[in-house]
């Protein structure tokens, strides 16, 4: 048996026990729903053809729900990434009390939801904390749980639970960008706007992306807390398409259902090509983007001003490998790497 | 510049631990105590809460009346640790072997299988809700644990992270193994697993936090209550809410804060190395 060969049994084997379960439970049964969503009658009797799917998008709560998702999604990412990016940026470059800091913010996602929403439940009923401060204040009260402001309670929740994942990933991209290219940044006099905007930024794109695909799946979770707020049928500024899935499922309409996992499934899927391919693109791209903006300093540093024998972009691509093999393989591979390789070329120059 | 930034974080830091502070504290209320001010919660009179963060008289009348004299409340407890660990102990170990075929391994289908596994990490659950449904109906599962524990030990999140972390492994390193001499087998369990020993750690807590919350697998699968787990039991009993809600709460959290405190650096390191790379 050659060695590819049995590299491939060995891996597959290895994945097999997974992979059994995951086909058996999830994809298989997926195939079976998306048989489902085109069918009729109580065990699938009939072909229905796309009526159900007609039926679905003509339905007043699942045109709600999917407002309300696609609303909570567009307020509620945006928001938490741009929280979450400041507060690591305050929290970076701190000697001490940066750990203690990050445990402090996620701790939120380890505490049951179920234990603290007593708590909300105080701030926020009708005659709650919030409003009696409103109250003495005399302001309008809203009734939090039973109006629009359901959502802004609900977005304050995710934010609250799922800001210190975030920092943690954000803070993981901050302290992948070597300390150089800061000192190298404010020799060519730069401003710390400048170094955010062109070097902290650009080189953050994994992170962005990555904490995007987490907020992503934390925002679907939110169904829980969402849940236990309000119940099966919520004020209706939060009713989810999980809501209408829970539903559905609660009422036996199996068919309906399918439809709906269906269409999440392809629009999320659509998401995820095209997060992935934009990722590529911005990959293959970085490379440029380091040479064109962010590394003036460096450049005149590593070619003394000559032009390279190399042709350039090869040359500011194998920086960007090598940065990215840091990131990988931790500082002291990249420092042991380009240091020797830079010791070698001048050596060669001379 | 440097006291603005320190008092906004010293700041964001209460705000984010005010409702954990306030669940434990409230808890030694006694009862005349949490009548006196939460009485009105679920009436409609017009009278407002204060914010009660502190009680007047401390008293462990409500952990009394939750560990001795309901008994309800400790079965709930086990249930949960039950399903918890069965789910945290079959992921660990399902996804260690599939973590590492995906990022040592070359074999046909790697790619889109991998894709196949990110894809299902991002969705809601309600999206597999029927497809978990039709093949647990098909094997009898509907009712029993296995019901609950079975799909989720084959969720797709812990082979996204043991994949990520098993990347940061040299190959150097498990082909200098190979080289003295070890198996296949040898080479996974002396070198690869003990170096990823961390990500293990943070998967087992994300896992345990992520189920030991869980609200729609029992509510679905399960049909005899008195299985519930705990998560579901502290949702019903909103509703009522006696003076044991707080110290329920307190007793809910203990697991996953303890499991916290301990691995807190792991997890820390682990969520890092599950940035896409």
């Amino acid at each position: 048996m050659s060695l590819r060969k049995k590299e491939a049994l060995v891996g597959l084997a290895l994945v097999l026990p997974f992979l059994g379960g995951f086909l058996m439970f999830y994809i298989i049964p997926f195939g079976i729903t998306a048989f489902y969503s085109f069918t009729a009658g109580i065990s699938g009797m009939y072909f229905a053809g796309i009526r159900n799917y007609v039926e679905v998008f003509g339905s007043h709560a699942f045109q709600l729900a999917a407002y309300n998702t696609f609303r909570f999604m567009a307020a509620g990412i945006p928001l938490i990434m741009v929280i979450s990016l400041v507060l690591s940026l305050m929290l970076y470059g701190r000697t001490g009390h940066t750990r203690a800091f990050q445990s402090i913010f996620l701790y939120p996602m380890v505490i049951p939801i179920g234990s603290v929403v007593m708590f909300f439940q105080v701030m926020f009923s009708r005659y709650g904390v919030a409003n009696r401060i409103l109250y003495q204040l005399g302001l309008p009260e809203p009734d939090w749980l039973e109006s629009g402001s359901a959502f802004g309670v609900l977005l304050f929740l995710y934010i609250w639970k799922n800001c210190g994942y975030n920092i943690v990933l954000f803070l993981t991209g901050l302290n992948g960008i070597p300390r150089e290219f800061l000192e190298d940044a404010r020799l060519n006099g730069a401003g710390k706007w400048q170094y955010f905007r062109y070097i902290q930024c650009p080189l953050l794109m994994p992170s962005f992306l990555f904490v995007f695909v987490m907020s992503v799946i934390n925002s679907f979770k939110c169904f829980r807390e969402a849940y236990l707020l309000g119940g099966q049928y919520p004020h209706e500024s939060i009713y989810m398409l999980q809501h209408f899935m829970n539903n559905n499922f609660a009422s036996l309409n199996y068919q309906r259902l399918s439809v709906a996992a269906i269409l999440v499934f392809f629009i999320i899927f659509a998401l995820v090509i095209l997060l992935f391919s934009w990722n590529y693109y911005q990959e293959q791209d970085m490379a440029g983007m380091l040479k064109k903006k962010s590394l003036p300093a460096r450049r005149t540093k590593i070619r003394g001003g000559r032009p390279a024998a190399q042709p350039r972009e090869t040359m500011e691509y194998r920086e960007y490998r090598e940065y990215r093999g840091m990131l990988l393989n931790g500082p002291d591979e990249k420092i042991r790497r380009t240091g020797g390789g830079r010791g070698q070329e001048r050596r060669r120059r001379r | 510049m440097k006291i603005l930034k320190n008092g906004i974080l010293v700041l964001l830091s209460i705000l984010v631990v005010l409702p954990f502070l306030f669940t434990v504290l409230n808890a030694f209320m006694g009862s005349e105590e949490f009548y006196e001010y939460y009485g009105w919660l679920n009436r409609d009179e017009a009278v407002y809460l204060a914010f009660h963060l502190f009680p007047d008289k401390w008293s462990f009348e409500a952990f009394v009346t939750v560990l001795l004299s309901a008994p309800d409340y400790l079965m709930k407890f086990w249930n949960s640790l039950g399903i918890t660990t069965a789910i945290a102990g079959g992921q660990i170990f399902v996804s260690c072997l599939a973590g590492y075929g995906f990022s040592k391994f070359r074999f046909p289908g790697r790619y889109p299988l991998f894709v196949l596994v990110i894809l299902l990490m991002m969705m809601p659950y309600q999206v597999t809700l029927v497809s978990n449904y039709i093949m647990l109906d098909r094997l009898g599962l509907i009712g029993s644990y296995g019901a609950v524990i079975l799909p989720g030990i084959f969720s797709s999140f812990g082979v996204f992270l043991m994949k990520q972390v098993m990347d940061g492994i040299s190959k150097e390193v498990l082909e200098a193994a190979r080289l003295d001499g070890a198996g296949q087998l040898r080479v996974l369990l002396s070198v690869a697993l003990p170096i990823s020993k961390g990500g293990i750690a943070s998967l087992l807590v994300l896992n345990f936090i992520d189920n030991w919350n869980m609200v729609e697998q029992p509510l679905v699968f399960l049909k005899d209550s008195s299985m519930y787990p705990l998560s579901i039991f502290l949702a019903d009993s909103i509703q009522e809410s006696g003076m044991e809600i707080f110290a329920c709460g307190v007793l809910a959290m203990l697991p996953v804060l303890l499991l916290f405190a301990y691995f807190r650096d792991e997890l820390i390191s682990g969520i890092s190395a599950s940035e896409l790379k």
